[in-house]
């Protein structure tokens, strides 16, 4: 067990060293970097959102609603206040955490299809009062952010958001969270508090939402409204669901897979959307469960071979 | 059975990424100029990508016929932003330094530019954007200086409403206005201060001002205002949608003034929803008139009819200008040398284009004529051209 995470921690160590340098040397092109940053960013935002739709069971559709408050709070900060980069970080974060809090408690009593229209409501709620405060520059949104997003914060955020996550799923509230997804009446007759465990795993992920908000808007100049519309939410989602709802490293691999298969179509004009389209079709109809399905990809799976195939 | 599965996924995402790979294929560059083409093809905005992009190909495939420039081809490499911002700022970064383009056309809204600007600069390519109205485009808000690699080929919102107060009051004889903005818009909260601002100044009054929301429908009780105010004008300057409805309804209540707008106006569909018979004695100032009689603008007409069948729109006229002033720019340069390029822009004086013959000022932001249109039982005709006082 030991070992194990000595290995993993050496690989994470190596793994950030080595595009480091890759970066500083300039053998990663500054087209393929802007890639590399969106897919840390989708990291972050899918396997925050999968805490809540693949472990909590809660359909939830405004995950760029909070994206839109911790880049809105992070922006205000660095560029208005001349605040440092990670107290805005947090600061974003933890807008977006108590607002999570605020708008899970009336919400998540509802369930399905409710859930679903009541969040996809509060994120254009965010954006329509995004638009009418102009101390952010209304619709035009704020322009000329700091770039202050570079590899280490990106990969120092990431990192945080998945073990935060998978540590949280590990935990006695993560199994409580599980347990309302495959029976919600049944947990809550073993004493399972359901509107506080959904209400915490909501709010926790719309905390690294914020973080993902606000490290796209210190690499991308500029934060619009428009920007954070539901068809960003369903980026997510669509992440969430291709990797496996309840898989953490399924969201990691589809976020990768998703950056990647936009980065390479990027050549076909605007036939690419058709064939991204047609590309998740075919693969949600071959796996309809999502890349991974509820499994994690382990250290196991590479060493099976070693260890005799038994899991 | 499920190996087979797999077997079928993973031959189509190998198909997939090798036809993405050949995609990019590389094409002999030493006799072709590389021109970038970042445009909304495909999203909410892909209505002003594309007949942006398509005029630009038109003129560049005109320009090559005619022998290209420096002796060379213009070679476009078009490629979609998906209306997205930061997607936009990936494209401009794979056009830049993966293609090595000597300049770069585009994108077409005001936020999607600001978000290639940075990219720009730092590579030192040139950008000409037909249609981002916003001045912060070209000037940096905070600095207040111009930013060196950024022009455009339309003009800002002010000269339209500068434009608009001077024939309202000096070419039409109205002193009283009444206006009617967009209260949930930037470019229309913009166009009615400057349109305030000058009417005053040139003598005539403002008796009544009401904001509207997107999403009213009703617009009755406002208007029987502006009837009681005695206005002699109505300026309106929105997006067709509401103005189409704000005018048909005027003309149920017996408004007979004369109505008054900006560029959002420009739509087939402003006709479509009004009728032709309310339209009558309405105007509204744009970029250009597909029936301005002179010989460039009809030749254009034709030739981009010819190709894709409709009526060249304004955005497509500004974009047309953009790949003609790039080439023009590019034979003054002498050179493909992207700075070159850059101060070759700077300096443009009297480019003859289609939307007006125009110069640069300080700020990249052309100097040209305003277009006046007056809808005619149904049809846009050009009433008159007015250059704007600086």
């Amino acid at each position: 067990m030991k070992h194990k995470n000595i290995l993993i921690g050496i690989l994470l160590i190596a793994l950030y060293l080595a595009v480091y340098a890759a970066i500083g040397t300039g053998l990663i092109a500054p087209y393929y970097q802007v890639n590399l940053y969106l897919m840390g960013i989708n990291i972050i935002a899918a396997v925050s959102l999968n805490l809540i739709v693949g472990f909590t069971g809660q359909l939830a559709l405004g995950h760029a609603g909070f994206m839109a408050v911790g880049a809105y709070v992070s922006a205000v900060l660095t560029l208005k206040l001349g605040q440092p980069f990670l107290p805005a970080i947090l600061a974003g974060a933890v807008c977006a955490f108590v607002i999570g809090i605020i708008i899970g408690l009336p919400t998540l009593r509802l369930t399905g299809d409710y859930l679903a229209i009541a969040t996809l409501g509060f994120g254009e709620i965010i954006r329509g009062l995004l638009v009418n405060i102009d101390y952010v520059g209304g619709a035009a949104g704020i322009n000329g952010i700091p770039k202050l997003t570079n590899w280490t914060w990106l990969y120092l955020f990431t990192l945080l958001t998945v073990f935060s996550i998978k540590n949280f799923v590990n935990s006695t509230h993560g199994r409580a969270c599980i347990a309302i997804r495959d029976n919600e009446l049944a947990a809550e007759t073993m004493g399972i508090n359901t509107t506080y465990y959904k209400v915490l795993a909501f709010s926790i992920g719309a905390f690294f939402a914020g973080i993902a908000g606000a490290l796209y808007a210190h690499y991308f100049f500029l934060i619009q409204p428009a920007t954070f519309s539901f068809m960003k939410s369903f980026d997510a989602l669509v992440m969430v669901v291709f990797g496996g709802l309840g898989s953490i490293t399924g969201s990691i691999i589809a976020a990768m897979a998703v950056t990647f298969m936009n980065a390479a179509l990027i050549n076909f004009g605007s036939l690419r959307m058709i064939i991204y389209a047609l590309l998740l079709v075919i693969i949600m109809v071959f796996r309809p469960q999502g890349l991974m399905g509820t499994k994690e990809f382990t250290l196991k799976h590479l060493f099976r071979v070693k260890e005799g195939g038994s899991s | 059975m499920k190996t087979y599965k797999w077997l079928v996924v993973s031959l189509i995402m190998m198909l997939a990424v090798s036809l993405a790979a050949t995609g990019c294929g590389k094409k002999e560059t030493s006799d072709t100029i590389k021109v970038g083409v970042n445009y909304e093809l495909s999203g909410e905005v892909a209505a002003y990508g594309t007949t942006a992009k398509d005029a630009i190909l038109l003129a560049f495939d005109e320009i090559n016929a005619a022998g290209g420039v420096l002796g060379k081809k213009i070679e476009a490499v078009v490629l979609d932003n998906k209306s997205d911002a930061a997607e936009a700022l990936n494209v401009a970064t794979k056009l830049i330094t993966q293609e090595k383009v000597v300049a770069h056309l585009g994108p077409a809204t005001t936020g999607a530019t600001l978000n290639v600007v940075p990219v720009c600069t730092e590579y030192k390519v040139p950008l000409i954007t037909n249609s981002a109205t916003n001045p912060d485009v070209t000037v940096d808000p905070q600095t207040k200086e111009t930013r060196e690699y950024v022009f455009r080929t339309c003009f800002i919102d002010p000269p339209q409403a500068v434009v608009a107060a001077e024939f309202a009051v000096n070419q039409l004889g109205k002193k009283k206005m009444a206006v009617y903005y967009d209260n949930t818009n930037d470019y229309s909260k913009g166009l009615y201060q400057v349109f305030k601002e000058q009417v005053i100044a040139l003598g005539g009054e403002i008796v009544a001002e009401e904001g509207y929301v997107k999403e009213d429908q009703e617009f009755r009780p406002t208007l029987t205002k502006f009837k009681q105010s005695g206005a002699e004008l109505i300026y309106i300057p929105g997006y067709y949608e509401k103005v189409a409805k704000i005018i048909s309804q005027a003309r149920e209540l017996g408004i007979d003034v004369p109505f008054l707008g900006a560029d959002g106006w420009d739509s087939p569909d402003l006709v479509e929803v009004a009728g032709p018979e309310a339209l009558n004695n309405t105007f509204f100032t744009n970029h250009y008139s597909p029936q301005d009689p002179s010989e460039k603008v009809q030749n254009f007409v034709k030739a981009y009819k010819e190709r894709y069948g409709s009526i060249p729109a304004s955005f497509s006229a500004t974009a047309y200008d953009a790949a003609y002033l790039l080439a023009d720019a590019i034979k003054r340069a002498g050179s493909t040398d992207t700075v070159a390029i850059t101060k070759a822009l700077a300096e443009t004086k009297d480019f003859d284009g289609i939307t007006g013959k125009f110069s640069f000022d300080e700020q990249h932001n052309p100097v040209k004529e305003v277009s006046i249109i007056e809808m005619v039982n149904g049809e846009q005709t050009l009433k008159t051209k007015i250059t704007p006082k600086q």
